[in-house]
């Protein structure tokens, strides 16, 4: 056998997308950014970025404005939560599909 | 440099040496001075290290294993029910391959209380995927220490240096402080493969599934079973790794040469005596008056308990009459350990039953209870000189019921 060294001893991960595939379906409450209101976006500086660093997936982006991976994201709501500026607010993901009946359930 | 100090000195001493980065430890009879000293070296500034006083000793070893994962060298010191609660973290330790080194201060463990020497606190530890290795005498005490650093980050498996409590811990005997520059070239500073880096963010011992599967790189990563197995391989390979030390050890120091057994009179032995730690030593005094008696004893002492020397054990027993193995803990239900993984040892050494000595096992000394050599001469008498001591059921010495 080939000799490993440590890190191949253990179990270890590093970052990286798709672990447990897709999760972007997983997704209930979609966020929205407003770029009026988002503190980088609204002064075009790099700054703020709290739901960069809040993210617990890694999806936001450090971009002006940052981007958010809808192919990941949960829908978890923190970044709207901790956004200082309340630019994120969380949107019901049914309201984005198509041609779907957005009657209410009987 | 010549020092008249105690056994937790000299272990102290040994981990100065190393240049350990971190020490979390929370003191336990009789460990403690050994803990003591090494926080006094550190708030002196003759040792640059970060002592880090903790509410248990759960939190002592989880400590160090988050500084091992950082790429500090560490190391902790424990007994008895200090070492019971460190159970888990120990465990993680091993699992997550992180080169500690840890002194136990043999002790027995509770209920009841007792604070004195006997070996069921290690012993207890034995399949926790931890190096144990027994020290004799100071002298080994303040050398394993050393080496077992050496030998911990080049197997990147955690070490055990257990010594017997006040029996080494508290008595005080001459020994060599190896020179502290010597020390350092024979031990260079730790720097492990991989260690947590800002710059490189991992998760590290992450939840595995009963299978293999691919890593976020897509190739493919080991699965629970696969580490573990990897653990058991690199275990067996401590075996001849120790040696190397040793030897290693022995051209810069001029000590050693036994590092996995020690025989005393075996060459041409009917009878040895197989034992764990100082016991050992107080046996050479039983050995050499039933030689004086015409009784051809030896001793045979087994430094490295984990992983089991087994192949220089039975080649230390094989061709004598009967193994005699004294012994400061059990398994309860069964029979000592020792003298369990002996016969494991012997029963696959060779074919022939004929060819296998007989096996007896002495309980003793638990709880501090004291070990007189008049006791052990009549244990070590009997048992080379009775018809059939193969029927002999584990036996207790010096109990009073």
């Amino acid at each position: 056998m080939k000799k490993r060294d440590y890190s191949h001893k253990i179990s270890f991960s590093e970052g990286g997308p798709g672990d447990a595939g897709k999760t972007g379906s997983w997704r209930i409450l979609r966020p929205v950014l407003d770029p009026n209101v988002c503190t980088p976006a609204k002064r075009n500086i790099p700054s703020c970025f709290i739901c960069w660093l809040y993210c617990p997936d890694g999806v936001v982006s450090r971009d002006i404005p940052p981007k958010i991976d809808l192919e990941y994201c949960k829908g978890c709501g923190i970044c709207a939560e901790e956004c200082p500026t309340k630019a994120i607010v969380m949107v019901d993901e049914s309201s984005f599909l198509e041609g779907v009946n957005k009657k209410p359930c009987k | 440099m010549q020092m008249i100090e105690s056994g937790n000195v000299a272990a102290a001493i040994g981990v100065k040496l190393s240049k350990a980065k971190v020490i979390a430890a929370y003191p336990i009879t009789p460990q403690t001075p050994l803990t003591e000293k090494l926080s006094e070296f550190i708030e002196s500034g003759e040792m640059e290290a970060e002592y880090v006083p903790v509410e248990s000793e759960h939190s002592a070893l989880a400590i160090c294993i988050a500084a091992t994962s950082a790429g500090a060298r560490s190391f902790t010191a424990t007994s008895a029910n200090g070492l019971l609660y460190m159970h888990e973290q120990i465990q993680w330790a091993a699992g997550a391959r992180l080169p500690l080194v840890m002194c136990v201060v043999n002790r027995g463990v509770g209920a009841p209380w007792t604070v004195w020497n006997d070996h069921q606190d290690s012993i207890s530890q034995r399949d926790t995927g931890w190096i144990q290795i027994h020290a004799n005498d100071h002298q080994q005490i303040i050398d394993t220490v050393i080496k077992s650093f050496a030998l911990a980050e080049e197997m990147m498996i955690p070490v055990m240096v257990c010594y017997d409590g006040y029996l080494l811990s508290h008595t005080y005997m001459p020994f060599d402080v190896p020179e502290s520059s010597l020390v350092d070239a024979f031990l260079p500073p730790f720097n492990p493969p991989y260690s947590l880096d800002p710059s490189r963010p991992a998760n590290l011992n992450t939840v595995t599934l009963p299978d293999v599967r691919p890593d976020v790189r897509g190739d493919m990563a080991l699965a629970y079973m696969e580490i573990r197995y990897l653990l058991h391989k690199d275990m067996l390979d401590a075996i001849p790794a120790l040696s190397k030390i040793d030897e290693r050890y022995q051209s810069v120091f001029g000590r050693g040469g036994n590092p996995l057994i020690e025989p005393y009179l075996c060459e041409d032995a009917d009878y040895i005596a197989v034992s764990l730690g100082s016991l050992s030593y107080h046996l050479r005094d039983v050995v050499d008056d039933l030689r004086n008696e015409g009784i051809k004893a030896g001793v045979l002492s087994v430094h490295l308990y984990r992983p089991f020397p087994a192949q220089a054990v039975a080649e230390a027993l094989c061709g004598c009459k009967g193994v005699v193995v004294f012994e400061k803990a059990l398994s309860y239900g069964y029979q000592g350990t020792l003298s369990s993984d002996i016969k494991s040892a012997l029963y696959n050494s060779t074919r022939d039953r004929r060819e296998r000595p007989f096996v007896l096992n002495y309980i003793l000394g638990l709880g501090g209870r004291e070990i007189a050599t008049r006791d052990l001469y009549d244990a070590l008498r009997f048992s080379c000189t009775a018809d059939d001591p193969c029927n002999e059921e584990t036996r207790w010495i010096g109990l009073k019921l």
